[in-house]
């Protein structure tokens, strides 16, 4: 990894897909520290200004970086599965830029010291830039409420009680009101505990394999709960991983009606249904559970007409003590960075969706959900950037991941799309674009 | 040479097997059936084998059965009991296993609380592994010894219309019982509260009912589920009371089926919640104590042949 001093650097020769402005095509980018100086078709007429360092990006694509807004960290508590610089250095393999974690660390981020201490660590790592959402209530307990309002002046880009639900109508009505005082986005983990008792999802599959189940309707019941509470309290809404079709439905339902309403879902439940738990496989033990085929079917159709704002990793490592255990046992979730990019354009080459709409949902669309100056190509804007050949295949190898936690869901699955360098404010902090892995790269596109 | 009809190293589940595999496995039991009534109880088939019991559960009947039917066949058996404690204070599954495969066991049996945990265990041992209960998943030795007592007293499977009644959710037995049973041809109905019924089941080809007398109505064989006492605290079912009323196998409801109906029960039964004492202990249409018997048996049998299917799977990796 070489993290030479930032001066003028033309990436040329590039396929420059920029969500936000629509551009994909033949183009240039020209960075100047960590700034983007220039975007364009054709920046320098064959010649580049002597002191600009020329990187020949051979066709691939340039993005920006992607901005993934749902990320568990667990620094600080949890260090032995996965560390803020393992999570960086995930993230930056997997192309991100930004990620945006989730308050249920130990201690939880429900006060200003414990969000300025993830922002120092981060800030000292150089790696991903890291940002952090604010609990909605003290200790995620879903009682009272946090002090959202200093939470957010001092960084927390929004408030969510992280893998659990904020389940009291009452204080998610008031958790929508007072963060609307502010401006603030309420993310919720849309599932009613007292239906999620199960381990699956309920279905012939849960009872084939007698294996306690989670209907549906947990996710269901509690999106049109809070659909209609963010309609009472005129609040600003997100639900986080939906995983059903109804889901889809309810979503675009409060859309047609004005609210202030978003989502997002993560890879798996585009890309797995519960068929992938056979045989017991606890990497594909998640929170919400892997769906029916319908299910996924409908999350592919959401992304589609945009129904679904954003794909979030939805990254949750645990280390092998958390899930080498009988099925019920095991701990829920999946690591997800350095498949994020690879398997969101499965989207693209099943011919679901045009790369650059699959790129939008990963990059300007989250970072807009959030208010963040991210996820663009334009004058001005941080240089972080993502190259990649959209193309090549690879297999998933948990063991080879830079996060410390292996369990992937995606093990052992083959997969198009390989991240080659990653920018992170004009810095390289990932790159094997480099000549040595380029007959490697050649000889597998052969 | 492994067994040409049961070529498996180990059995966790009725699930995949063919019907050919299953009668062979209550042919083999048969015949284990008449040497336990014989005078002289004992065959030197798995002399200096080792079988390990290894229960997470507490069971008195399912161990003794296989500690029995282990010992008739000539082998040394292990108890090991593992209190779900102190599998909490640290040991997981897999460490046990890894412990118990070191001291080369033929074959382990095992019961355990989760369900996929016997199969878990089962991938990380050299030895046959028979799944003694896991969860609420499966019981493949008590739905063969279920078999072999309707195929001895009705002489076939095939076409026979068998209700299973009770906490068809949690009950691993009922699980393995219609599995082996449609697979061998014959029709299930499941008899259960809504609460009690597992989510699709329907689609397994069991067809649901909700009325006892309904349900009951012209079958060959009524089999009773135990249902939990924790279960009937409101939870699931309002009460002992209301629970016996509706489903509790009495003679009123039994009159619905074929008068040479038989009536099983894996046991322990809960008189007067699930069964009436009356109807369990009829000696003409109660084969619950006969079930006992052969399930010694039936786990003679699976132990046989996978003891010996382990044997020669050794023998060929020390060959190679």
């Amino acid at each position: 990894m070489s993290v030479a001093k930032p001066g003028r650097i033309a990436y040329i020769n590039a396929r420059v897909v920029d969500p936000a402005s629509g551009f994909d095509g033949k183009g240039e980018v020209l960075t100047s520290g960590q700034e983007i100086l220039d975007v364009g078709p054709k920046l320098f007429d064959g010649k580049a200004p002597a002191d600009t360092q020329i990187v020949d990006c051979e066709g691939m694509c340039l993005a920006p970086g992607l901005v993934d807004m749902r990320v568990q960290l667990r620094e600080p508590g949890e260090e032995h599965k996965e560390s803020l610089k393992s999570a960086g250095e995930a993230a930056v393999a997997g192309g991100v830029t930004t990620m945006v974690c989730l308050p249920n660390t130990n201690p939880v981020v429900d006060d200003e010291p414990t969000l300025e201490f993830v922002a120092r660590r981060a800030r000292q790592l150089a790696l991903t830039k890291v940002y952090c959402y604010g609990a909605v209530t003290k200790g995620l307990q879903g009682k009272e409420l946090a002090e959202m309002g200093l939470l957010s002046k001092a960084g927390a880009l929004a408030f969510t009680d992280a893998t659990r639900a904020v389940a009291d109508a009452q204080v998610m009505r008031r958790a929508l009101q007072y963060a609307a005082t502010f401006g603030l986005m309420i993310v919720q983990h849309p599932e009613e505990p007292t239906l999620a008792g199960g381990v699956m999802n309920a279905g012939e599959i849960a009872t084939r394999m007698g294996l306690s189940g989670i209907p549906r309707e947990a996710e269901i019941i509690m999106l049109e709960r809070d659909i209609r509470l963010t309609a009472m309290t005129g609040g600003r809404y997100h639900a986080a991983h939906i995983s059903t079709a109804d889901s889809v439905e309810i979503i675009a339902r409060a859309k047609k009606q004005g609210l202030n309403v978003t989502c997002d879902t993560a890879p798996f439940y585009f890309s797995l249904n519960e068929l992938a738990v056979g045989d017991y496989r606890t990497f594909a033990k998640l929170s919400p559970p892997l769906r029916n085929e319908q299910d996924r079917q409908a999350i592919v159709a959401g992304l589609k007409s945009g129904v679904i704002d954003a794909i979030a990793s939805d990254h949750a490592p645990h280390d092998q003590d958390s899930k080498r255990l009988p099925f019920p046992q095991a701990a829920f979730g999946g690591s997800g960075l350095e498949t994020l990019l690879a398997v969101s354009l499965d989207l693209f080459h099943n011919g679901d969706m045009p790369l650059i709409e699959v790129m939008r949902r990963l990059t300007s669309a989250p970072a807009k959900l959030l208010g963040l100056e991210a996820g663009r190509l334009a004058r001005g804007q941080k240089a972080d950037l993502v190259i990649f050949n959209p193309d090549e295949g690879w297999k998933v190898i948990a063991d080879a991941f830079k996060s410390k936690s292996k369990n992937s869901p995606f093990d052992g699955r083959p997969v198009q799309g390989r991240v080659l360098r990653t920018v992170v404010d004009g810095r390289v902090v990932y790159d094997v674009l480099g000549a040595a892995q380029a007959p490697a790269r050649r000889a597998a596109k052969a | 040479m492994l067994n040409p009809v049961f070529p498996h190293r180990h059995l966790l589940g009725i699930e995949g097997l063919t019907p050919a595999e299953i009668n062979h496995l209550l042919d083999r039991s048969d015949y284990y059936v008449a040497l336990n009534r014989a005078p002289e109880k004992m065959s030197d088939a798995l002399r200096g084998r080792t079988i390990v019991n290894l229960f997470f559960e507490n069971s008195t009947r399912t161990r003794t059965s296989f500690e029995l039917a282990a010992k008739r066949l000539g082998a040394n058996v292990i108890n090991m009991q593992v209190e779900s404690s102190s599998v909490a204070k640290g040991e997981t599954l897999i460490d046990t296993a890894v412990t118990l495969n070191a001291m080369h066991p033929d074959v382990l049996v095992v019961r355990h609380p989760d369900s996929g945990a016997v199969k878990l265990l089962a991938d990380k041992v050299n030895c046959g592994v028979v799944n003694g209960g896991d969860g609420s998943h499966e019981h493949p030795t008590q739905a063969l010894l279920d078999a072999l007592t309707i195929r001895r007293r009705k002489g076939k499977l095939n076409g026979l219309l068998v209700a299973i009644c009770g906490d068809v959710l949690h009950s691993r037995v009922a699980r393995s019982n219609f599995l082996l049973l449609l697979t061998m041809g014959a029709r299930v109905r499941i008899i259960a509260p809504r609460t009690l019924i597992p989510s699709q089941v329907d689609r397994m080809g069991v067809e649901v009912f909700t009325d006892m007398h309904a349900g009951l109505k012209d079958v060959d064989i009524v089999m009773m589920l135990r249902v939990q006492n924790e279960r009937m605290r409101g939870s699931f079912i309002p009460s002992v009371r209301e629970y016996f009323h509706f489903f509790g196998l009495d003679r009123a409801k039994l009159a619905q089926a074929k008068p040479d109906a038989l009536i099983m029960h894996p046991g322990p039964m809960n008189r007067g919640t699930e069964i009436d004492s009356d109807v369990a202990d009829d000696f003409e249409r109660s084969v619950i104590r006969e079930q006992v018997e052969l399930g010694v048996a039936v786990r003679m049998a699976v132990l046989e042949i996978l003891a010996l299917n382990n044997r020669d799977i050794q023998a060929r990796k020390a060959a190679s």
